[in-house]
């Protein structure tokens, strides 16, 4: 079984290498600014000692004030895991750079994340909707739909 | 090594032979043949059987449903084992499940229709031949069950297709299954050439 690892250590490791990147840091999970997301995403998968080359899954939550996009990645290497979250305040245009550039199993994921709350991925390459249909009023796990 | 050899009669011999085996079949022919239903009691030689041609097909019709294999959520299972060996839907004519919508005439609806599937679900039953039945089995295909008030699920597979006969249920036994096929059964056999669907009265 993977052990997640030390979420306050690497919190501030990311902070001294990205200023202003972390927002903050939990016991098992590290928030991000949603600007440097690529960046600190690129550098968990490609710094020797972290190696995270694995994306689990990809998952957003409604907490009305602000949306958070949840990334699980696990590295095969060093049989270690990690929460890392952003947050995206505007709920009109929300727009999160996307991960698939780093890891392909995002694809279909950000897709769904898309359709049923409404969050756009900059820099997907096929930017629809997966399990509604076109033409579909609003995003249905959203806190505010019906 | 000696040969034996069959006796050689002369013609004369060889036409009588022949003329006495034509003079038994001859007595045989003129002599009456018994009757093979001898042995029947009056009653059964007299019977006559009677039908109209819709009767005949509609029953070979309700006795040779190729169901279409087609299961969309937990229904489905109810569905195998309704053709497994437990409950045998072989003893209603229903052996073989098709694949191919083009050679199947029965059509069960087992489960969740969302909006989505909802187009090629109605593809299918249009691949269908004519005559063909549509069971709505379990609730959600009924009127969409629990999910029912959802975005994404159809509120009953009636919006999209006829439907013959509903089979409430979540899901329904194999039992419940297998009556709601002879209630297809008694529907069938009231159906005519022309109008196969023919609703109970």
């Amino acid at each position: 079984m993977t052990v997640a690892i030390n979420c306050e250590e690497t919190g501030k490791k990311l902070q001294e290498v990205f200023p202003g990147s972390v927002i903050s840091t939990g016991k098992a999970d590290i928030v991000v600014d949603a600007n440097k997301l690529l960046e600190v995403a690129g550098y968990l998968k490609n710094t020797a000692g972290l190696d995270f080359d694995y994306l689990t899954f990809v998952t957003a939550v409604d907490f009305l004030d602000y949306m958070e996009i949840v990334y699980r990645l696990v590295s095969l290497k060093h049989n270690q895991s990690l929460i890392l979250k952003t947050r995206c305040y505007d709920r009109e245009n929300p727009v999160v750079p996307s991960v698939v550039s780093l890891w392909r199993a995002a694809y279909y994921q950000e897709r769904e994340i898309f359709d049923l709350f409404g969050i756009k991925f900059d820099g997907h390459p096929d930017m629809r909707r997966l399990l509604l249909w076109e033409g579909f009023v609003g995003h249905p796990l959203r806190r505010d739909y019906l | 090594m000696e040969i034996i050899r069959p006796p050689v009669f002369t013609p004369q011999e060889a036409d009588l032979a022949e003329g006495q085996l034509i003079n038994s079949f001859y007595a045989q022919c003129t002599s009456q043949i018994p009757d093979p239903d001898r042995w029947l009691e009056e009653k059964l030689q007299r019977n006559l059987l009677l039908t109209t041609v819709d009767t005949a097909i509609a029953w070979a019709r309700q006795r040779s449903i190729f169901p279409l294999m087609f299961g969309l959520a937990c229904c489905a299972f109810e569905m195998i084992g309704m053709a497994a060996s437990r409950f045998d839907v072989s003893r209603f004519g229903m052996d073989i499940f098709r694949w191919s919508p083009r050679q199947a005439d029965l059509m069960i609806v087992a489960g969740t229709v969302t909006w989505k599937m909802a187009p090629a679900i109605r593809m299918v039953y249009d691949q269908m031949p004519e005559p063909k039945w549509v069971i709505a089995m379990g609730a959600c295909a009924v009127s969409g069950g629990t999910f029912r008030e959802s975005y994404s699920v159809v509120p009953g597979i009636n919006h999209i297709l006829p439907v013959d006969v509903y089979i409430p249920g979540c899901p329904p036994r194999p039992e419940g299954l297998i009556y709601g096929i002879t209630q297809l059964h008694a529907k069938m056999i009231k159906g005519t050439i022309d109008n196969p669907n023919l609703s109970l009265k």
